[in-house]
């Protein structure tokens, strides 16, 4: 079965309509019921498969694979050492790290092998890192450059969303004003030079996986959204010019309706509060669009092959909930990085969704249910209250209410009470987990099949950094970090700008994060347990 | 009469003295020790995560079962080098050692930690909790790690893991 | 727990600690911090040692104590991130021989006695002077230089915790730690009294939480030497300054705070700004008290709260004891056929008509 066809049945053959019920439809503000009107119909979600480890080289020929097999969008993941802004030769942080969770990339001609031989105007680039997202940017910027790729024609996401690094995935490197100044920076150089560009995914997911609620998910991740336009608002940017380039990424577990609800009420509120409150009028800066993936932390090590069946379901309430593109977990991740076959299981998880279940027939088929209708009311509602809190924490402010409650430990300690609420509801046998507190029996976990990295490819990183140190011009590296410096130190100034530079005399990320926090000091979070 | 225990809590006698000892003091011992076994004074555990990988919902939950589990929690949350980690077992003369793992970099960490731990003469069991295969664990234990907790665990297994690795520990040393 | 040492192993741990060994030094502080015998035992030799130092020192008044700064404010108000960034200049900039000693008191949950004790790894955050060379907390002070960070939990009893805090101060001046710096949350009445074995108190607000007010309410301004308004960059700094200022007026008015007024340092602990303020206000107010001899009074006023607390404790468990065995008037209370009042009265009678020991 085909996505794109006019006649639409059921597998008995009786037709279907794109939408039913009534009242504002999908497509139509405040899109509760999806932002386009036939939604999957014309267009199939994006089944996105993050993936990459080992060196840039290894990474490079798996690109090329999928671009191949008709593929455009390329996701990276990085290692460790790169999410950190650390060296692969930074001996007391990366040792036994530097590819292992993704690729090394520490100066520009890791991320040159990375593209080689790859038409980046004719791709789309999704590359998930946040404090040295700037650094990341400005490589595959100078890699364009170098392929005389204009600029306006590169095409992408970065994630970028430092906020709930301080909530919850902890991988920042600065304080958060500093960091929100190179974020304003980078919107402000995207908005200009890369019209094609998405300089931010605002991020629940982590916050999910780190123990929150749905509802409160929903609440901090819009919450950071809105802190994230009125930042851009600040630094001078029309709110039309860049809000349709900012996405969403959103966690789907394994309360179905529940799940449901919440995609939709972000849909709602983010239209909503643009419209009303941030003064957006073009539609485009309405919509909600956002990226899911399958909830990691709901993956057991106890009989891991019966992850595949949670993977789907959730992988049905993202579809049902209206996403933009999906992730599927493979099902041995709670013991270790995917496997190939889990991979690809995982993949055909969500094409069964797609294109046997009947679910992409129809837009929001389950709109106007009684629960799904009060379910996403009571997601806002939480939500708002979360809103509410904050704005006052920030005397009116979503900005600085965020500043706050990041640094009062707030956001922190809502979500490890969460947490700790639902591992001792598991504890007590309230809450079922099968596998875990019931059902047990064909418990065995093994070690069998595991994807392992060796220590090879940390020691193929470290040679090729010590040759690319070996050829460059120190001089040149150590003048343009002292550029960098000088601009961290003045506000006017568009980082990204020195931060090619640098990257284009083979300054590694280690330097470059280096030179920023000589300006902006390192964050150490305040511990809430 | 005065009780024994009076007595134990004004004497100022120079302990050390051992040639000296008054018959009371061998009887309030004895009534001491009862006491104390019924008021054990709490565990002391540092937490600590090493390495780089940020996830910290596993410690963060380990540390309030250890609490509710009448434990003294040292925490060190993330981003902890084995220096940092030593410096607070010896300053704060923890009984045990957790250390969270998550990003497969068990069998890296943990030969670091227990040499550490060797050079620094310390003799701290250490508990792991983390993503660990089943296949890894016998090579953890051989190397001398006390028990490994998975996610999931519930609170009644990590209190007794970290007890457990207590009672391993030859008496009297 | 781990390795209860014998009579002739604990002046062993003595010895090493006094060397340096902070192995030894952290074993000593457990059992100090378990009271008993053994805590005595502790106290005991330390002061044989000081003694005996004291002694045999060529150097005239070779008695030095070192000073005792107590630091104290509500949660929230950024009091171990102060703590940790003060120990980083001191540790980094006093030059050799000045290694502080923390000991960070937070309270045990009164459900099952078990604590988080997370003060050791706020003290170690943002310390600006590990940041400036770009280096970090494997470099910092706190970590690997020469502090000792020690962290205590209440345990639920005031008394034990009162005796703790001073026997571990000794032992931490025994090994050559100085200043030594006690930090209690300061809420009830048992950080106050913890507050007061110091010789200059530090009384942390932080704006917009009614700090000021609470502080005042609870009695925090009467032991406060030095005031502080952390996190002055957040709106309200100034009205919490404001509010202190007028509350230290109204105190002066009524004789409350004596000679010393207690300056208002405004400070942002996690940039590091007025560090050095507070270190110099701490200073001033020692050189206060010894200008006005109000040092050895003070000192004096320790011992005697500490004798004070240990004779009550004395006497608690005395009582607690006879209780336990049912004499006769306590039944006759419990028949209700003599008061409460008169039977507590006869057994009180009977207690301390005792022998007391020699």
């Amino acid at each position: 079965m085909t996505s794109n066809r006019d006649q639409f049945t059921t597998m008995s053959g009786v037709p279907v309509d794109p939408v039913y019920g009534e009242g504002p439809l999908p497509g139509e503000f405040p899109y509760t019921r999806g932002i386009h009107p036939d939604m999957y119909r014309s267009r199939l979600w994006t089944m996105r498969m993050f993936a990459g480890f080992g060196t840039a080289v290894d990474t490079n020929g798996r690109f090329k694979e999928i671009l191949r097999h008709g593929g455009t969008g390329l996701s990276t993941a990085f290692d460790m050492p790169t999410l950190m802004g650390r060296d692969s030769d930074d001996a007391v942080w990366s040792t036994g790290e530097v590819g292992r969770a993704g690729v090394a990339v520490d100066t520009l001609a890791d991320m040159e092998d990375l593209f080689a031989d790859i038409d980046l105007s004719a791709v789309s680039t999704s590359m998930t890192i946040n404090g040295p997202a700037i650094v990341a940017l400005a490589k595959y910027i100078a890699v364009g450059d170098q392929a005389g790729v204009p600029r306006d024609q590169l095409s992408g996401t970065i994630q970028n969303d430092i906020l709930k690094e301080y909530q919850a995935q902890k991988e920042y490197i600065y304080p958060p004003r500093p960091s929100m100044r190179i974020i304003t920076d980078m919107m402000r150089f995207t908005t200009a030079e890369m019209p094609r560009w998405h300089p931010v995914s605002i991020s629940g997911y982590h916050i999910r996986e780190a123990g929150a609620t749905a509802a409160q998910e929903l609440g901090f991740t819009l919450a950071n959204g809105f802190a994230y336009v009125e930042a851009a608002q600040a630094a001078g940017l029309a709110v039309d010019d860049f809000a349709n380039r900012l996405s969403f990424f959103f966690n789907s577990h394994s309360d179905f309706f529940e799940e449901i609800g919440k995609f939709r009420a972000a849909r709602r509120i983010w239209a909503t509060w643009m419209k009303q409150r941030y003064g957006a009028t073009e539609e485009r800066s309405l919509k909600c669009r956002f990226h899911t993936q399958t909830a990691g932390v709901s993956l057991t090590a106890q009989q891991p092959e019966i992850n595949i069946a949670r993977v789907a379901l959730q992988a049905m309430a993202a579809a049902l909930g209206g996403t933009q593109s999906l992730h599927t977990d493979a099902y041995d991740e709670a013991l270790a990085l995917p496997t190939e076959k889990a991979a690809r299981i995982a993949l055909r998880t969500q094409q069964i969704v797609a294109h046997e279940t009947g679910a992409a027939n129809v837009a929001d088929p389950l709109g106007g249910s009684p629960y799904v209708e009060w379910i996403t009311d009571e997601m806002e509602r939480r939500a708002s209250e979360i809103f509410d809190h904050l704005l006052e924490l920030g005397n009116g402010s979503m900005l600085e209410g965020v500043y706050e409650a990041v640094d009062n430990g707030w956001f922190v300690g809502r979500i490890a009470d969460s947490a700790y609420r639902f591992e001792r509801e598991v504890n007590d046998g309230t809450r079922i987990i099968v596998g875990v507190n019931a059902f047990t029996e064909g418990n065995d976990n093994n070690g069998d099949n595991l994807l392992r990295i060796d220590q090879a490819t940390e020691d193929l990183q470290l040679k090729r950094l010590a040759t690319v140190k070996q050829a460059r011009d120190d001089e040149a590296v150590s003048r343009r970090l002292a550029a960098v410096r000088v601009a961290a130190q003045d506000p006017t100034k568009n980082l990204m700008l020195p931060v090619i530079d640098a990257v284009k005399a083979y300054a590694t990320e280690g330097e470059i994060c280096d030179a920023l926090a000589d300006v902006f000091g390192r964050y150490v979070e305040q511990a809430v347990v | 009469m005065l009780s024994p225990m009076y007595l134990a809590a004004t004497s100022n006698k120079p302990l050390s003295d051992s040639s000296h000892q008054p018959a009371s003091h061998q009887e309030s011992a004895s009534h001491q020790a009862s006491v104390q076994s019924q008021n054990q004074p709490p565990i002391r555990v540092v937490l600590a995560k090493l390495g780089l990988d940020g996830h910290d919902r596993g410690l963060k939950v380990v540390a309030r079962m250890l609490r509710d589990a009448s434990m003294e929690v040292i925490y060190l949350g993330l981003r902890q080098t084995t220096e940092s980690v030593i410096a607070a077992v010896e300053q704060e003369d923890a009984d045990v050692i957790g250390l969270s793992m998550h990003n497969a970099g068990h069998l890296a960490l943990a030969p670091r930690i227990l040499q550490a731990l060797r050079d620094a003469g310390l003799d701290v069991p250490v508990v792991i909790g983390g993503i660990v295969p089943e296949s890894d664990i016998a090579t953890l234990t051989e190397m001398g790690i006390s028990a490994v907790l998975h996610p999931g665990s519930s609170a009644v297994e990590v209190a007794e893991a970290v007890r457990g690795s207590l009672g391993e520990q030859p008496v009297g040393k | 727990m781990n390795q209860l040492e014998g009579r002739s192993s604990t002046a062993d741990l003595l010895e090493q600690a006094i060397n340096g060994k902070r192995r030894a030094q952290g074993q000593l502080l457990t059992l100090i911090e378990r009271g008993g015998f053994a805590a005595d035992e502790v106290t005991e030799l330390l002061h044989h040692y000081t003694q005996s130092r004291a002694h045999n020192s060529t150097l005239a008044g070779a008695r030095c104590h070192a000073a005792v700064v107590g630091f104290t404010g509500a949660p929230g108000c950024g009091k171990s991130t102060l703590v940790g960034c003060l120990v980083a200049k001191i540790t980094q900039e006093a030059g050799v021989g000045r290694s502080p000693a923390v000991l960070a008191v937070d309270p045990s949950s009164p459900l099952t006695g078990g604590a988080i004790l997370g003060d050791r790894i706020r003290m170690e955050e943002n310390v600006p002077a590990a940041r400036s060379d770009g280096t970090d907390r494997t470099a910092n002070a706190a970590v690997g230089g020469g502090a000792f960070i020690r962290s205590m939990a209440t345990r639920g009893h005031a008394g034990g915790l009162a005796l703790a805090v001073p026997a571990a101060l000794r032992l931490f001046e025994a090994c050559g730690y100085g200043p030594l710096i006690v930090e209690t949350a300061g809420v009830g009445q048992v950080e106050v009294d913890v507050t007061r074995t110091a010789d200059t108190t530090v009384v942390i607000v932080a704006p917009g939480m009614g700090d000021a007010v609470q502080a005042n309410k609870s009695g925090l301004l009467e032991v406060a030497d030095v005031l502080v308004v952390n996190k002055s960059d957040r709106p309200g700094a100034e009205d919490a300054r404001r509010d202190l200022e007028h509350m230290l007026d109204l105190g002066h008015m009524t004789g409350l705070t004596g000679q010393w007024r207690p300056k208002v340092i405004m400070t942002t602990a996690t940039e590091g700004t007025g560090a050095d303020q507070v270190i110099n206000a701490v200073q001033a107010h020692r050189e206060h008290l010894e200008h006005a001899g109000q040092l050895e009074a003070r000192r004096e006023a320790r011992i005697h709260q500490e004798v004070r607390d240990r004779v009550s404790q004395c006497l608690e468990t005395a009582a607690e004891y006879h209780l336990g065995t049912k004499p006769d008037p306590l039944a006759a209370a419990l028949k209700e056929r003599i008061t409460p009042a008169a039977a507590a009265a006869a057994i009180s009678q009977h207690l301390l008509a005792s022998d007391m020991p020699a």
